[in-house]
């Protein structure tokens, strides 16, 4: 295809022209890339935040590129509240049926809730008195249990900022909460005990085969009236192993739940542990007493509100397994970040919702 | 010829042609006779080493080597299988995931049930043979071939870490339960979960060597690799034969290291380098094993009692160095 000319020069003058083109294709290559990173900067940049003492590598890391994204905060709908004057009317006195913790609050605060309510939960006819459906009475339960975690949980969900919880922290404008789980059992067929339920890639066990009923075992009683304890060593250095003394299965247990922790919040260990003595009280940080508040939380909130919904909710919307509540637990709230909102004050502009017994504060709007 | 030519990292010239098979397999070399009688040669396998595939001798200690050791994966295998109600697809799948797990730790030594370790009981005692007749064989070949027990001293060290994670260290815990799975990542969960439980494994002194003679012994592979790679276009892989002579491959390698770093091994001292370093990793680390909740239980809080944990001084908590806000949070005021 080539002229003879240039076949025969070529074959008179053999060159060792792959040598040269391999050493000046690298070079070149590096070069580019080195030109674009400093012309455009690094294109996967990271910052870190530090949780603890230099020297122990406590830190959290991020794209820097992800750290303004809020992909929820936008869709929170809120409005400022309505003082009351000497002749407002209460709710209670102008509707028919109002829910329960909700009745002492005035009709134009209750209306302007209603929306909110029904923008968060993304149900159009939620607490319509036409509306006879199982949604109402789940709905008085859930107000109830808002106003409860707004009261008396004031440690986790305002532990260094005002923030607080409505519907939308977890409903984000769906009618079921994403991240809410079931109770699972065992995962693995023809065996029992310990090899039954782990060693399966499953939702809840983060696509680890680490066990898939941590959530249970840690935030469900059991027939005892128990919960699990998180624990992984004995606090010796010598053996003495007596009994209940946590073992590898403990260790790999709590170490699941650690891990649906650390995905629920989008950090990791180190975040709450020094990891050198995970159980070490004086090598945590301020965030392990509040997860510790949040377990508890957590652990009230599904005995008082959510496990008596067995019997308001149809059956569609029980567990695959067995048939129980679709429950919650870090994740239903925080999605993926250290704050749910990424910290956003969703409860200023709702003292209705701020407490269960008491009269709604609106002082800051006076 | 290109420049590179001489980075040789595989075989340059292979040698093919009618087999070698070996010595005569009559008279006092019995064992010889139970060579197999066929041989092949690869192209792929010569790149690496010698191009000629065959024959092996298994010999008595083989065949009960491979047939327990086949019976071991058939059990681990069929486990797996049958926790996923014997369906293929989910068994590849989920075959990463899946374990044949020890039995609880409610059995301590005694026999569990076959679907709660008990067939885990089985196939460590099947694996056990495997193991053990393979170490009979590298023995009994050696001896065969007139040669010193290296390989076999050296596969026992290994095998002194495999005992100790599945039998000696279990039976001094009175429990099975503190055996390793056998499953891809649920030894990885058993090997963190294990660290943690008993205190960070890091603050273990016999970790610490084991993990020295580790990397010690991956630098030293590499040294050694390179150094007989670097001058095999002098005929450096002739080892023995280049000792004698000023000038050969064997003494510009051995210069190089010299002049480098003031020492340099000799041709028979690296390979003892290399033996003791591989050897000490899994003696070392076995010992470490062995007094892992035996005789330690907590090996940060017994760092700790012999000063070599360090303190940190320093607050806890992202508060003490910046703010939320400054990390992903919503700017302060929200709504």
């Amino acid at each position: 295809m080539f002229p003879k000319w240039f076949d025969n020069w070529n074959r008179d003058n053999p060159t060792n022209i792959f040598g040269p083109a391999i050493a000046v294709g690298v070079a070149g290559s590096a070069i580019f890339v080195a030109a674009m990173i400093v012309a455009w900067g690094q294109p996967f940049a990271t910052d870190q935040m530090q949780t603890g003492p230099r020297g122990t590598g406590m830190h959290v890391s991020e794209f820097v590129s992800s750290l303004s994204e809020y992909p929820d905060v936008d869709g929170y709908v809120t409005s400022e509240p309505v003082v009351p004057t000497a002749d407002s009317q209460l709710a209670i006195d102008v509707f028919d049926v109002v829910p329960p913790t909700l009745g002492n609050i005035t009709v134009e605060n209750y209306e302007r809730l209603l929306e909110a309510m029904r923008s968060w939960t993304g149900i159009p006819d939620l607490l319509d008195p036409g509306n006879d459906s199982y949604q109402t009475a789940l709905a008085y339960t859930m107000i109830e249990m808002t106003q409860n975690i707004n009261q008396n949980w004031i440690g986790h969900v305002q532990a260094n900022a005002e923030v607080g919880v409505t519907c939308y922290t977890c409903h984000r404008g769906q009618p079921v909460p994403n991240n809410i789980w079931f109770r699972v059992g065992n995962v693995n067929s023809n065996v029992a005990g310990w090899p039954a339920i782990q060693n399966r890639v499953t939702m809840t066990s983060n696509f680890t085969s680490l066990p898939s009923t941590y959530l249970e075992h840690f935030l469900l009683q059991d027939e005892n009236g128990q919960y699990g304890v998180a624990q992984v060593h004995d606090l010796d250095s010598r053996v003495e192993n007596p009994p209940g003394s946590p073992l590898i299965q403990q260790a790999e247990m709590t170490y699941a739940w650690m891990n649906y922790f650390a995905n629920s919040l989008g950090v990791n260990c180190v975040f709450c542990h020094n990891t050198r003595a995970f159980y070490d009280a004086g090598q945590v940080t301020p965030q392990w007493a509040t997860a510790s508040l949040g377990i508890a939380m957590v652990q009230e909130t599904l005995e008082q509100y959510i496990l008596p919904l067995e019997y308001v909710l149809p059956e569609e919307r029980l567990g695959p397994v067995f048939a129980d509540v679709p429950k919650l637990a870090c994740r239903t709230c925080h999605q993926g970040e250290q704050q749910p909102l990424n910290g956003l004050n969703v409860i200023r502009n709702w003292p209705e919702l701020a407490v269960l017994d008491g009269e709604p504060d609106y002082s800051a709007f006076e | 010829m290109a420049y590179f030519e001489y980075q040789n990292i595989f075989t340059q010239v292979q040698v093919q042609g009618e087999p070698e098979m070996g010595m005569a397999q009559t008279g006092e070399n019995i064992l010889g006779g139970e060579r197999t009688t066929k041989a092949g040669f690869s192209t792929l396998v010569g790149w690496l080493g010698n191009a000629q595939l065959g024959p092996i001798y298994l010999g008595w200690a083989g065949l009960i080597s491979l047939a327990t050791g086949t019976l071991w994966l058939n059990i681990v295998g069929f486990n797996m299988l049958a926790q996923v109600d014997w369906s293929i697809p989910q068994f590849i799948r989920q075959l990463f995931w899946l374990a044949l797990e020890p039995p609880g730790p409610e059995y301590g030594l005694s026999f569990p049930p076959l679907n709660d370790g008990g067939w885990y009981i089985i196939s460590s005692f099947f694996l056990l043979v495997s193991v053990m007749m393979w170490w009979v064989r590298t023995y009994l070949l050696a001896a065969q071939h007139q040669m010193g027990k290296h390989i076999a001293w050296a596969f026992l060290a290994a095998i002194w870490l495999f005992l100790v994670l599945g039998l000696f260290r279990p039976i001094l815990m009175g429990s099975w339960s503190e055996a390793v799975p056998y499953g891809i990542f649920p030894h990885l969960d058993w090997t963190t979960a294990f660290s943690i439980r008993y205190g960070n494994l890091y603050y273990n002194p016999f970790h610490a060597l084991s993990i020295v003679f580790l990397y010690g012994s991956v630098l030293l592979f590499a040294m050694h690799g390179a150094t007989i790679l670097a001058v095999s276009r002098y005929g450096g892989d002739r080892e023995l034969e280049q000792i004698y002579d000023r000038g050969t491959a064997s003494e510009r390698a051995g210069l190089f290291w010299r002049w480098t770093m003031g020492f340099n091994a000799t041709m028979e001292g690296i390979h003892r380098w290399a033996w003791w370093f591989a050897v000490l990793t899994p003696i070392t680390g076995g010992i470490g094993i062995l007094l892992t909740g035996t005789v330690v239980d907590n090996w940060f809080i017994w760092a700790i009692e012999h000063n070599f944990a360090p303190e940190y001084l320093g607050a806890y908590g992202y508060e003490a160095y910046g703010t939320y806000g400054d990390f992903g949070g919503v700017p302060a005021g929200g709504n």
